[in-house]
């Protein structure tokens, strides 16, 4: 099975930085599911936003999200965290199994499925605390005793997304202080040191100046294999870039829906549906 | 090169003359402060000069027609009642806050924030009328003679709670939304959202308003007078009736004359400056949250 279109992007993007023991794994993805999607609609106040979506995303695989706005891709993502708990009138219908759990299932703790499914939103969103507290509290929130676990587990977490080096030595400042670049950065290692298996992204480089972009770009490139990632995108390049899987999602009868899922490549190069080739090709969208 | 003469500042353009006038306003607000300030200061000095600042804190006893002007007993019950109105109006406050915005029910939420101005806006001297007829009689019961430094603390208390409230509903609302998203994808719970993330963010709006309800209760005249009993000696105790230095001006302005008199601007001004210098720490408080 062919993989992203650009597998050796991983070992450019782990130059540019420090990899963490955290992220010590498996480099490639395997096409095996760990997020089974069946029969999704969402609505929000009786209005449609998403209906019938299967979709399985694969473990260690980077999968992105394309589609024009409005389409329900954010709707998408943050329906497999659950975050859609949290907006009044929204309703989901249909099954979503992490691991193998249906995760509106009665037993399933929130709490912990958001520890596995890590999420990192297209704004910034550091607490206005300082950097070490930012990644501190999480971990104690989730019964982390050891100080000596914590601090190891920032430290990795830091390292992972290339920020140590830069604030290992003004770790007690405000995390407001960081540049927007650092904070995004900052928002994935305090998504990492919870160390999920699933990190959810809803255009994490869209709000970020060019440079800082590409430096963010590069690490998600260096968590395929070791995090199954999910990411909203706007910006196909990109998506092809970092991304092994594509699922693509239009508006369609007024709700959003998934029209064509497929490896990276072949979505981009030879799409299976009409309106994914206008939309790669740029012709609609 | 900026110029810096009056009329580059309002330029002769409908802005311009909206500018001019919020800034006369602003100015005449500001100039009239001083002006106030300057007359209480101007009507002090008599008994600055004469009797001197020492003597009105070395002095034991406040008997202004014979030669002894201690503030200290009324300075000390003024900051007595503040201290205890804030001990239990900033805890209730705060949680007042938090329950509106947090835990009410939606119906709630309205009818409760009216509940809240209401009692903002409702008359000290109201509040002094049902503390000398219900509160003050309940705790005669207790200890008499009932008018006493704990019921100034108790109506003073529920008079600044709509304060120390407000201000951290204010606060509390400027947590950005974001904070709250970033706190439940990482599987915070809501207290723990609330405890480690969204109050320490609003932690110095918040610290304003207590500070500024501090300053509220320091000045209040009306319901002090009313109910604390009005007898100048230290507050050694809950029970005792004491006399804060609102009412001792309230009282006998109206018959004061020579060094007496002035010595009751005297503690005016003291006020004033306490006042003046609660204000600016709960103002700093907030400029520096908004840094």
């Amino acid at each position: 099975m062919t993989l992203g279109p650009k597998d050796e992007a991983a070992g450019e993007g782990a130059a540019g930085y420090t990899v963490g023991p955290m992220l010590a794994g498996p480099e490639c993805c395997t096409p095996e599911p760990v997020i089974g999607v069946r029969g999704l609609a969402v609505s929000y106040a009786g209005v449609p936003a998403l209906k019938h979506v299967d979709l399985d995303i694969y473990k260690g695989c980077v999968t992105a999200l394309i589609g024009p706005s409005g389409c329900g891709k954010s709707t998408f993502l943050s329906s497999l965290n659950r975050l859609t708990d949290l907006v009044a009138g929204c309703r989901v219908a249909g099954r979503i199994e992490v691991d193998g759990v249906d995760i509106h299932g009665p037993d399933v703790d929130v709490q912990a499925l958001r520890r596995k499914v890590g999420m990192i939103f297209q704004k910034p969103n550091p607490f206005p605390l300082s950097i070490h507290r930012n990644l501190d509290m999480p971990l104690r929130e989730h019964g982390v005793r050891s100080r000596d676990e914590r601090e190891s587990r920032i430290r990795a977490a830091l390292s992972d997304v290339g920020l140590w080096e830069e604030v290992a030595d003004r770790l007690d400042e405000p995390a407001l202080s960081l540049s927007g670049g650092q904070q995004q950065r900052l928002c994935i290692a305090r998504a990492l040191v919870l160390q999920p298996s699933i990190l959810l992204m809803d255009e994490p480089c869209s709000a970020l100046d060019p440079l800082s972009a590409e430096t963010v770009e590069k690490m998600i490139v260096g968590l395929r294999g070791r995090y199954t990632v999910v990411v909203v995108t706007h910006n196909l390049a990109q998506a092809r870039r970092i991304a092994n899987f594509a699922a693509f999602f239009w508006v369609r009868d007024r709700a959003g829906a998934l029209i064509e899922f497929d490896t990276c490549q072949r979505l981009f190069e030879a799409p299976a549906h009409d309106l994914t080739a206008a939309y790669v090709t740029g012709r609609s969208g | 090169m900026t110029s810096l003469r009056i009329s580059s500042l309002f330029p002769r353009t409908p802005d311009g003359y909206i500018a001019f006038g919020l800034g006369a306003a602003a100015c005449l607000a500001s100039g009239i402060l001083l002006l106030i300030l300057i007359f209480v200061f101007g009507e002090a000095w008599p008994a600055l000069r004469t009797i001197g600042v020492v003597r009105f804190l070395s002095d034991g006893a406040w008997y202004p027609t014979d030669g002894a002007f201690g503030l200290v007993p009324m300075l000390a019950a003024s900051f007595a009642l503040a201290a205890g109105a804030l001990t239990i109006a900033a805890p209730v406050g705060v949680a007042v806050a938090i329950f509106r915005l947090h835990y009410a029910p939606g119906w709630m939420k309205a009818p409760y924030r009216g509940l809240v101005l209401l009692l903002a806006g409702t008359p000290s001297v109201v509040l002094g009328l049902w503390g000398l007829m219900v509160l003050v009689p309940l705790i005669a019961r207790i200890e008499p003679p009932g008018a006493s430094l704990i019921a100034g603390i108790l109506v003073l208390a529920l008079m600044i709670v709509p304060t120390v409230a407000i201000a951290s509903e204010a606060a509390l609302e400027s947590v950005p939304r974001s904070c709250w998203s970033a706190a439940n994808a990482l599987g915070l719970g809501r207290e723990a959202a609330l405890l480690n993330v969204v109050l320490p963010a609003a932690r110095e709006g918040i610290a304003g308003g207590i500070l500024l309800a501090g300053a509220r209760a320091l000045g209040e005249t009306m319901v002090v007078l009313m109910i604390t009993g009005n007898i100048v000696q230290m507050p050694d105790g809950l029970f005792t009736p004491v006399r804060a230095l609102t009412s001792n001006i309230a009282l006998e302005m109206a018959y004061a004359t020579g060094d007496h008199r002035a010595s009751l601007f005297v503690s005016g001004l003291a006020l004033t400056l306490l006042v003046f210098l609660l204000s600016f720490a709960a103002g700093t408080g907030r400029r520096r949250r908004h840094a």
